[in-house]
Order: structure tokens, then C-alpha cells, then sequence
């Protein structure tokens, strides 16, 4: 019994251990993925960054030795492989050129399939597609032109100590900055032992511009046991006095380390000056300092989090009850100067266990430059993708649903929207087209922009093509903005392709699209000019793990409207509504805003009359817009929203319930099947 | 156990650390202390006294060599053992490592029982004294 016992908990340990195994080794897999990236958009521009190679390398490396411990040897085969590969072309035996980095492009494919089927449990050797050719491919490429070695060191008075200390990898680049004829130092830094991470990383940071950190070489001083000492062996074709002057205030001293005839002075002077290296981003970050935790015991974190939140306001209660009896007048002070501590606390770790749930959006970036290179090229189009907002963060589970949908329009920007070079350049433009990415933080919103410079929506096909499918009327085209036109796009079955070429065929639509970023609680726009380029706007909340919510009062109740999908509002009087094809409608600065009544959607009986003046609740759900007429706007409160028991699950327009103070439970209204439902009557109407 | 063995495990991964702090720890005759980065290691170092230090040697910043070097400066510790932990039996770095004064080197992958073998015989035994 107690066997079976240990055995369980074995199996738990060694589940627990694989699942450690697979996140690393998925890390691993995403870090190379990035620095592939990079050093492919470094190369395009003329620039080589030695340590993104570096880091590229090293993940391989972990990958080769985690695989080992964990005995996947198809993962182990390809890692080894690769391994060599980025060896040859770290220690400058191999050249990093674009046949090379696709077949490193490959060869990251290959690790997700080779992980996919681990995460499912396929039992080793008996899974897809063998990777032997692939394999053979990277040895080739591994030892193609070895480079001559000569012994370039030997002018320079180096340390035999220090020589030993190198790899074999720093080596080669202390050899390299030699051949480059950058001059070499050593930068001495003391650091307290406390905070030599932070401290290091600051002087590396300082230092980047001006050149190369090869090796890091700590030493032991037993005078000062609270500090170290790092000696920084540095390669730069910039002076000593320029070096000392970018670690001005800090305890760092820079010496050149002499040339052997005595001779300080850089032998060749006509290196070709490098750009100034880019700032290597949060990705060189250690790794080491996460935890991982299940996202699911994070939800019920924030559900407790939720929930002692009721209880702060049914304390707040009993509270306004005791300031009312004088007798415990001065109690109920000191409660009520606890009740505020306490509220702060509250919102602090609310914010503390949002905040561990939000990752950047630079992890489906980099899957996304991987796309635009391989469709550009399959497309013979030369496109540039420029990303910026890379490390503005989301909730996890928005993160991961917005791959797909950022994928297809980005496939659409490319198949659609730019053009191909001999029609750009007709048009007088560059023969590159650009598609631009950009996230941005706004608040409790993220907007993501994606915009090309290719040739824009043609409105008159996209009407043409709505009216053909019925979901036009043609008085109704007639009324139409252009703005309004463009959006018809996100309807099912309309493109602005007359016939399905074979990209088509792939049955990608834009209203794939908009039902997935509603379904996040997002808003899609698009804009579009004609011979200029298409524009699209995604808002999206930053998580949907707790709402904000608009708490309004319609038909004598009361309910919650998430926030993020609330435009605005605004108080009319009655006679703004007119009646538009039996339907009320509203006129929102020259557009036509279609008016939904929450007791007419639920079929709700009053016996009231409406009142003279309402609230109207601007919503919008990916591109539509209609205003929903309340009662009144009670307030806003954070929600944290549980489904339905059985009973009312999948009522439409009721998306949950929540509670709020005083244990009274709401409805929370489902914004996304309010607008579905009033939009698509519209149509049938017209 | 109250002679238990003090054992600094220092690698980036967090699975083979684990992986080298659980077959360590399962033996019984070992305690484990690990060390997430090179920089955690030179934190732990002088502070504390070590039985063994077992390092992977490809890390970013302070990389094992470094390492070995920096526990031989060590009054303390000067004699402790490391054992560097590999998953390339790169000839070059493995010489660098023993002439620095590593004790031993390990390459990936390894079965636990190789991994306890080596451990053991670096470490003197207990009715040895030191």
C-alpha cells in the first residue's frame, strides 16, 4: 500500500520533472527563434551582433543537454547537430549567410513538431517525419571554409592567467577584435556582492556602444568580503579616456592592455567603423530568476482575490451601520481607518496577481517575422516588417489566442495588400513594401496597428461583393461611409477578390478574424486609402481575468456591462431616437447608431413608461457599434465574473453573473451576442 | 542526516539543476544548495563553507572556468572540489578547466548512478577526515 503510494508520488515527480523539461526546452526553442530574428534583421542592415549568435548558440546547447537528461534523442540528434552549426558560426568557421539562416529557420521548425509530439506523449521512435536529411544539411553547412588561424594574440602582452580562463568561444572573439584592429582593456569593476547582477548589467549596458565584453573574470579580495571584483576584458576601437568617460560614477577603473613591442597605438586605421550596436532588449535577461506556475491556479488566485473583495464591502456595511449608533462612535473610527488599509492592501495584490498573468507581446512578434519571410518569399515579394511595442505586456491567455488572428491579417497584408515590385515601382513607390506592427499601452487597453503601404481596400468590389451575398442592401450601400465600406470586409465571405486565387483558397476570411478578437472582448477598425496602404486597429483589454465593469440600471435592474467594450455614453432625450425600417436608431456625430432596449432584448415586462430622458451605452464588438438605452448609469466597479449554473447557460446576452457589495448578485450582460444579435436582424431587415 | 555532505549545485537550467539536486539529495548522504547563475554562485561562495561545488560550465556572464578560478582564490574554500558538468567533451575546455584546478568533468548526459560515482570520489571519506 505504501508502495503503491511511492509510486504515485514517483510518477508525480517524474510527470512534474517532464513538464519542467518541456517549458524549458520551449523557452529554449523561443529564445533561438528571436535571436534568429535578429541576426537576420541585423544582417539585412550590414550588422552582426556576435553576442545574439552567442545567445543563439547557448540555447542550443541547453536544449542538447536537456534532451539528453530527459532522453528524447530526436530532440538530442537535431540540437547536437544544429549545435555544431552555431559553433562553426560563433568561432567565425562558418559565415551566417541567408541560405544558412534558413536552414536554421528549419531547423527551429523541426523543434516544435519534435516538441508537439512530446507534449502529446508519443513514445520515442515511432513519430513523424525523420529529420536525417536536415540533419546532413547543417553538417554540411558546418564545415564549409574554415578561416585561417593565425596567432594575432601574440602582439598583445596578455596575461597567461587570463588566457585560461577563456573558453574557447571568448577566445575566438578576443582573436576577432584583434583582427578587427580594436584595441583591447581591462575595465575593473567593484560591485557589492549583494547586487552585482544589477551592477554588471549597468556597466555592460554602458559600455555595449563603444564595443565587446569578452570575458568576465571574477576575483576573491578576503579584505572586503561584502564585494567583488570584476575584470572586464573589453575590445574597443574607441579610447581609454571615451571608456572611462561612459562608467563616469561608478567604481571602475580602464586600463589598455599594451601592445608586446610597448607600442600602444591601433595598427590598422582603417577599420570600418560599426554601428553602434544595438541595445541587446530584455531577452538576455536571466531566465533563471521565473517560476512557472499553471495559469489555472493563477484564475483561482484572482477568483479569491474577487471574492475577499466582497467581503471588504460587506465589512464597509456592517461598518456604515455601527458610525450610525454613537455609542461606538470612536470603534468604528478606528475600523474605518483599518477598513481603508485593508482596501489598499487589496488592490495592491490584485494588481500584484494581474500582473504576474501578463507576458509581452514580442513572444507572437517573432513567430510573426518568421511568417513575413517565408510568404514574402513565396509570394516573390520583397516586404520589411517593422515591429515596435514588442515588450507591451497582455494577460497570458490573450497573448496566446491573438497568434492566429495577427497571423491572418498579417498573410493578408502581404497576399492583398503590397503589391508585387513591378506594380510598385509603376506606381512610383519603393520596391520594398513595409507592414508596420505596433503595440501600444493605453491604459487598461492595449492597441496593436497594423498598417502596409501596399494598395488598399477597393470599397466598390467590397460593396459589389456584399450586395452579391445578400448582405447589402443596395439602399443601404448606398448610405454607406467609406469607412463603413472598408469594414464590410469583416463580414463572412466578402474579400475584395472577385474570383478565389489559391491564397484565398485557404479559406482565411476577415471574419475569422473579427470573431476571434471578439471573442477576447477586442474591437477590430479598419482604414483604408486607396494606393496608400490599409490600416488596421485591434484594441484589446489587457486581461479578462478581472473586468472593470460599467454598472448600469435598466427595466428597475440592475446589471454589469464589461468597460472594455463600452465606447461611451451619453444622455439623450426622447425625442433624439428615430425610427429607421421599424427600427430605433440614433444620430452619433453624422453616423447612424442602432439602439438596442435591454428590456425589449429579454423581453422584459414594465408596466413604466420610458422616461423622458435615458443613457445610451455606446458598445462596440469588433467593428460594430450600438447604443444601449438605460435607466441609469450607477457606477463602475472591478468584477470578477463567474458563470451561470446550468439553468441560464446560454441564455443569449447574459454573459455570467458577479457579485457585488451587499452579496447581491448581477447579471453581467454578453456584450458580443447583444451586438451579433441586433446587427444581424439589421441586415435581414434591410 | 547531521554529516550530510554541503553540495553547491550551479547551473542555468532549472531542470538539470534540478535533475543534479534530486539524484544528489535522493542518495541521502547530500545537501543541496543551487545556484540559478554564475553570479548567485559568487554570492553563495565566500560565505559559505562547501563540501563540493558541481558547475555546468556554459552559462552566460560567469561561465565555470571563471568559477573554478574564483573558488581556488578563495582562502576558505581553496581546496574545495568542483566538478564542471558539460554537455560537450570540448577537448580545449576541459584542459582549461583542470589546469584552473577542476577536479573533475562530467559530460552530458550522464545516468544518476555515473553522477553519484563521481561526487563520491572526489569527496573524502568521512572516517578520512579532511
Amino acid at each position: 500500500m505504501s508502495g503503491g503510494k511511492d509510486r504515485d508520488d514517483r510518477d508525480r515527480a517524474a510527470d512534474k520533472a517532464r513538464e519542467e523539461f518541456l517549458a524549458e526546452a520551449q523557452e529554449n526553442v523561443e529564445l533561438l527563434s528571436r535571436d534568429l530574428v535578429r541576426l537576420d534583421e541585423a544582417r539585412a542592415h550590414g550588422r552582426f551582433d556576435p553576442e545574439v549568435l552567442n545567445e543563439a548558440f547557448r540555447a542550443v546547447h541547453s536544449l542538447k543537454g536537456l534532451s539528453g537528461l530527459f532522453g528524447v534523442a530526436r530532440m538530442g540528434d537535431l540540437s547536437h547537430h544544429l549545435e555544431n552549426l552555431l559553433d562553426a558560426l560563433r568561432l567565425g568557421r562558418a559565415s551566417l549567410t541567408p541560405e544558412t539562416l534558413d536552414l536554421l529557420f528549419e531547423a527551429v521548425t523541426a523543434f516544435h513538431q519534435v516538441m508537439r509530439e512530446q507534449a502529446e506523449g508519443a513514445p520515442e521512435g515511432k513519430e513523424g517525419p525523420p529529420v536525417g536529411e536536415l540533419l546532413a544539411r547543417l553538417d554540411k553547412a558546418s564545415v564549409a571554409g574554415a578561416a585561417a588561424a593565425t596567432d594575432v594574440l601574440a602582439a598583445f602582452a596578455l596575461d597567461p592567467g587570463l588566457l585560461a580562463v577563456l573558453t574557447e568561444y571568448e577566445e575566438h572573439r578576443l582573436r576577432q577584435n584583434v583582427q578587427d584592429g580594436r584595441s583591447l582593456y581591462r575595465v575593473r569593476a567593484t560591485f557589492p556582492l549583494e547586487t552585482i547582477d544589477k551592477g554588471l548589467d549597468e556597466v555592460k549596458s554602458a559600455l555595449r556602444p563603444l564595443g565587446e565584453s569578452i570575458a568576465f573574470l571574477p576575483s576573491a579580495d578576503v579584505t572586503k568580503p561584502d564585494e567583488i571584483d570584476l575584470e572586464i576584458l573589453f575590445g574597443s576601437s574607441h579610447s581609454a579616456s571615451e571608456i572611462t568617460q561612459v562608467l563616469a560614477g561608478r567604481r571602475c577603473t580602464v586600463a589598455e592592455i599594451p601592445r608586446a613591442g610597448g607600442e600602444v597605438a591601433r595598427t590598422a586605421t582603417d577599420v570600418s567603423p560599426r554601428e553602434p550596436e544595438e541595445p541587446l532588449e530584455a531577452s538576455l535577461r536571466s531566465v533563471a530568476q521565473t517560476v512557472r506556475v499553471d495559469i489555472r491556479k493563477l484564475d483561482s488566485l484572482m477568483n479569491l482575490v474577487g471574492e475577499l473583495g466582497n467581503v471588504r464591502a460587506g465589512l464597509d456595511e456592517v461598518l456604515q451601520l455601527l458610525r450610525q449608533q454613537r455609542s461606538v462612535h470612536s470603534l468604528a473610527q478606528g475600523m474605518h481607518r483599518e477598513m481603508r488599509a485593508l482596501e489598499r492592501k487589496l488592490d495592491e495584490l490584485q494588481a500584484g496577481v494581474l500582473d504576474i498573468r501578463m507576458v509581452p507581446l514580442g513572444q507572437v512578434f517573432d513567430k510573426l517575422s518568421r511568417v513575413v519571410r517565408k510568404l514574402s518569399r513565396d509570394a516573390k515579394k520583397e516586404i520589411r516588417l517593422d515591429i515596435r511595442g514588442g515588450d507591451t505586456e497582455l494577460d497570458k491567455l490573450i497573448v496566446e489566442e491573438l497568434s492566429d488572428p495577427l497571423m491572418h491579417v498579417i498573410r493578408n497584408a502581404i497576399d492583398h495588400g503590397i503589391e508585387s515590385p513591378a506594380a510598385r515601382t509603376a506606381a512610383g513607390k519603393p520596391e520594398m513594401g513595409t507592414v508596420t506592427v505596433r503595440a501600444e499601452n493605453r491604459g487598461s487597453h492595449v492597441v496593436i496597428e497594423v498598417s502596409d503601404d501596399g494598395a488598399g481596400l477597393d470599397e466598390l468590389r467590397l460593396v459589389e461583393n456584399a450586395i452579391e451575398r445578400g448582405l447589402l442592401g443596395a439602399a443601404e450601400a448606398e448610405a454607406l461611409s467609406p469607412r463603413e465600406a472598408h469594414n464590410l470586409i469583416f463580414l463572412p465571405g466578402v474579400s475584395t477578390k472577385g474570383v478565389p486565387d489559391q491564397i484565398s483558397g485557404r479559406g482565411v476570411g476577415m471574419d475569422v478574424v473579427k470573431t476571434n478578437i471578439a471573442r477576447l472582448s477586442g474591437i477590430i477598425d479598419v482604414r483604408s486609402e486607396r494606393g496608400r496602404g490599409t490600416h488596421l486597429s485591434i484594441q484589446l483589454p489587457v486581461t479578462l481575468a478581472i473586468v472593470q465593469a460599467l454598472v448600469v440600471r435598466a427595466a428597475g435592474r440592475v446589471y454589469c456591462l464589461p468597460l472594455n467594450s463600452v465606447l461611451e455614453s451619453l444622455r439623450i432625450a426622447n425625442d433624439e431616437i428615430h425610427l429607421l425600417s421599424r427600427r430605433e436608431v440614433m444620430s452619433l456625430r453624422g453616423q447612424t447608431l442602432p439602439l438596442v432596449r435591454i428590456e425589449r432584448f429579454f423581453e422584459l415586462e414594465t408596466d413604466r413608461p420610458p422616461p423622458k430622458r435615458s443613457f445610451v451605452v455606446v458598445v462596440g464588438l469588433a467593428q460594430h457599434r450600438i447604443g444601449l438605452v438605460v435607466d441609469e448609469l450607477v457606477g463602475q466597479e472591478d468584477i470578477v465574473i463567474k458563470s451561470l449554473g446550468v439553468a441560464l447557460e446560454g441564455t443569449p446576452g447574459i454573459g455570467g453573473a458577479t457579485e457585488l457589495g451587499g452579496k447581491r448578485t448581477v447579471l453581467v450582460l454578453d456584450v458580443a451576442a447583444i451586438v451579433e444579435e441586433a446587427t444581424s436582424t439589421r441586415s435581414e431587415a434591410a | 542526516m547531521a554529516d550530510a555532505r554541503h553540495v553547491l549545485v550551479v547551473d542555468d537550467s532549472a531542470a538539470t539543476r534540478g535533475f543534479l539536486a534530486a539524484t544528489l539529495e535522493s542518495s541521502g548522504q547530500y545537501r543541496v544548495t543551487q545556484a540559478a547563475s554564475g553570479f548567485e554562485a559568487l554570492r553563495l561562495l565566500p560565505r559559505k563553507r562547501f563540501d563540493l561545488v558541481v558547475s555546468d560550465v556554459n552559462m552566460p556572464d560567469i561561465n565555470g572556468l571563471e568559477l573554478v578560478r574564483f573558488v581556488r582564490e578563495l582562502p576558505e574554500q581553496r581546496t574545495t572540489p568542483v566538478l564542471l558538468v558539460t554537455t560537450d567533451g570540448r577537448e580545449s575546455d576541459r584542459e582549461r578547466g583542470v589546469r584552473l584546478g577542476a577536479s573533475g568533468y562530467l559530460v552530458k548526459p550522464f545516468a544518476p548512478e555515473e553522477l553519484l560515482r563521481v561526487v563520491a570520489s572526489l569527496l573524502p571519506r568521512p572516517d578520512e577526515g579532511t
